[in-house]
């Protein structure tokens, strides 16, 4: 820049220098502001994980000696980690998770992406209504679904059978991720169908080949949410199983690690931080094509 | 390629809003038919009735011979092209124009041949790859319109296309599409406003106004002998000057009367067509070109009178000037050279051969 100042008149330089100076100034203090809270936001919220890190690092009798500082492990060991992926029913409370999840994830999204679709694009009597109920069903707490829940699941014989989680869990996440890509089908320009009605294409192809990759964002999100709300989900397995093997991680940890009173707190850590690994890779191979516009470039902008 | 009728065709929507009050036309093998009218006249429902997008209330549409009222979009053998050019933004260039072929089962060496023939008459050949994102407006649409020819199909329907470009662009598109026509000769159904547009590209205009159609007719007929008023006002840049003007019967001739005490003889061959309205309050219709400077005018029938220029406009190859007259604006084009300032009372000259009489109440012209 200072070359091109030169080439320029004098006074025209000093301008110039002067009003990229100032706004050069302002982007710096933009940006030193952006750092520090961030900084705030990292230290805040990986505070919890890196206890966990911490703790699961640690054995019973260290964790139990309240000399030296908490912070520091003395004498790091994996035991907790080898203990929990040998004896008791850890890995199949992580099995029973991952098959619960990808069964929740797939029932719903099928579920929800042909009702978006009838939702958003194809006017029947009522559509408009049912769309704003299959969102209003979402409101009503778990707690409050538990028991008559636990009726139904009784009549069918499914107590304590995974199988329950799996016709349970789509009661949360189909209504919500349905919303979501709604709204997603619905700011797909309404002339796309219709070239795609005069190329050819059946409702079904419409949504196979048009709707779901150009709305594959809001796919995504709610791929992403549905796996969350099935990975993380406490209640209804809390309530609903009760052998340990046929548990899912979430209680499976509570249970099998706490016993009376007595916390195995090195083994819950690691075991709560093997449990958090999923996500964590779902999120991040995720988040660039979640991200991406993929709209751009359907119409005139 | 196919002729289409359109038989007495209502549209109406729920709450008896009719868009469309049951309109006749038949359009020929190989014809560029314009509809073209102002927003809510009714022209792109019709042209989407046309192509399945819209139910038919009424009437009865037919392609080919084939009355298609109660077949879907997809069997009337049909390709639009829309305003926004609607082109799949997952797919390649290619792919959306090869989209509609792969629906239909055709086998790759011909989907291929057939994209790369369009490709060559667009001239988007070294597009092919791309996305629509990477594609300027102009682009884009050739695409939309390659999409459309790839198919090969009875009818091309174009809705508003040239509307979101830019007005360089837009006509340097309006010449192409012109040219892909007289290429492939299909027949054409084509929705505009621009009033331009349709002239510049249709075989026969169609003209629409709150639902019904005004008149249909090559671009020439339209602009010379608009059969109403709405038609004379609508066709044509600046409008048809209408004046308010007392037809009288004078020893055999007839004469009208225009504000400002202006008397304009009518021309001896048009008086057994303006009999009737002698005696009576009439609109006087006479274009800006046939309303000029006396000396460009060299002929019978010209009636000269004195009136104020109140805005001139120099537009290059000619001046428009705006005069003042009691009761209406008028146009006028003279030639750039001719002196006019506002406020100076200048010469005009009428050329009476080109004269419009319209009926105030029915709207027709006489």
């Amino acid at each position: 820049m200072s070359g091109a100042s030169i080439a320029g008149g004098e006074n025209a330089a000093l301008g110039l220098y002067h009003k990229a100076g100032s706004i050069k100034r302002e982007r710096r203090w933009a940006l030193i502001g952006a750092y520090i809270a961030l900084a705030v936001f990292v230290v805040f919220f990986m505070f919890p994980p890196f206890h966990m890190l911490i703790t699961s690092l640690k054995s019973s009798a260290e964790i139990a000696d309240l000399q030296g500082n908490p912070w520091i492990v003395r004498s790091p060991t994996l035991e907790n980690y080898r203990d929990l992926l040998t004896n008791g029913n850890y890995v199949l409370h992580f099995r029973n998770s991952v098959i619960v999840t990808i069964a929740v994830v797939a029932i719903t999204m099928v579920i929800s992406t042909l009702a978006a679709f009838a939702l958003a694009r194809m006017r029947f009597w009522g559509s408009a209504a049912l769309a704003t109920g299959v969102f209003l069903t979402y409101l009503v707490p778990e707690t409050l679904l538990f028991i008559p829940l636990f009726q139904i699941i009784g009549g069918m014989g499914l107590y304590n059978n995974l199988l329950a989680m799996i016709l349970i869990y789509p009661t949360l996440t189909v209504p919500f991720c349905t919303w979501i890509m709604i709204g997603y089908f619905a700011s797909i320009p309404k002339e796309l169908d219709e070239a795609a009605l005069i190329d050819g294409a059946n409702h079904f192809q419409m949504l196979w080949k048009i709707f779901i990759p150009v709305a594959l964002p809001g796919i995504l999100a709610a791929t992403i949410f549905a796996f969350t709300v099935s990975w993380a989900q406490f209640l209804y397995p809390m309530a609903f199983l009760v052998s340990s093997e046929n548990m899912v991680l979430t209680v499976g940890i509570v249970s099998d690690l706490i016993r009376g009173d007595t916390f195995q707190w090195g083994k819950i850590m690691a075991g709560a931080l093997m449990a958090a690994a999923p996500p964590l890779l779902v999120y991040a191979f995720l988040m660039d094509y979640y991200i991406a516009g993929l709209t751009a470039g359907a119409t005139k902008g | 390629m196919a002729q289409v009728s359109i038989r007495n065709v209502v549209k109406a929507y729920e709450g008896g809003v009719q868009a469309v009050k049951g309109i006749d036309l038949e359009i020929a093998d190989h014809e560029f038919v314009v509809l073209v009218g102002p927003s809510g006249c009714g022209k792109s429902t019709t042209l989407r009735m046309v192509a399945g997008l819209e139910e038919i209330t009424s009437g009865e549409i037919a392609i080919g011979g084939t009355v298609v009222n109660d077949i879907p979009p997809r069997d009337r053998d049909i390709a639009m092209v829309f305003q926004n050019y609607a082109l799949y933004p997952h797919m390649s260039v290619f792919e959306n124009m090869a989209f509609g072929l792969t629906l239909r089962k055709f086998p790759k060496d011909e989907i291929k041949r057939r994209v790369d023939n369009a490709a060559r008459i667009l001239d988007i050949t070294p597009l092919l790859e791309r996305k629509p994102k990477a594609l300027s407006g102009g682009q884009r649409q050739r695409v939309a319109m390659g999409r459309a020819i790839v198919r090969d199909p009875k009818v091309f329907l174009f809705d508003e296309p040239l509307s979101n470009l830019d007005a360089k662009l837009r006509v340097q598109m309006r010449t192409e599409i012109k040219k892909v026509h007289q290429t492939v000769k299909t027949t054409t159904v084509y929705v505009t406003h621009d009033q331009v547009e349709a002239m510049t590209l249709a075989d026969r205009v169609v003209v629409m106004n709150h639902g019904i159609i005004e008149q249909v007719g090559p671009p020439q007929e339209l602009y010379h002998r608009p059969a109403t008023r709405f038609v004379a006002g609508f066709i044509g840049s600046p409008a048809m000057n209408f004046i308010p003007a007392r037809v009288e019967n004078g020893s055999g001739a007839l004469r009208l009367n225009l504000p400002n005490g202006i008397v304009l003889p009518v021309p001896a061959d048009r008086t057994a067509r303006y009999g009737a309205a002698a005696g009576k309050e009439m609109i006087f219709g006479i274009r800006p070109e046939h309303l000029t400077e006396p000396k460009n005018l060299d002929r019978d029938n010209i009636a000269t009178f004195e009136l104020t220029p109140e805005v001139i406009e120099p537009m290059g190859m000619e001046t428009l000037v705006h005069l003042w007259l009691q009761g209406a604006e008028v146009c006028s084009r003279i030639d750039p050279t001719t002196p006019a300032e506002p406020g100076r009372p200048m010469q005009v000259a009428a050329d009476l051969n080109h004269m419009h009489l319209i009926d105030p109440q029915s709207g027709r012209v006489l």
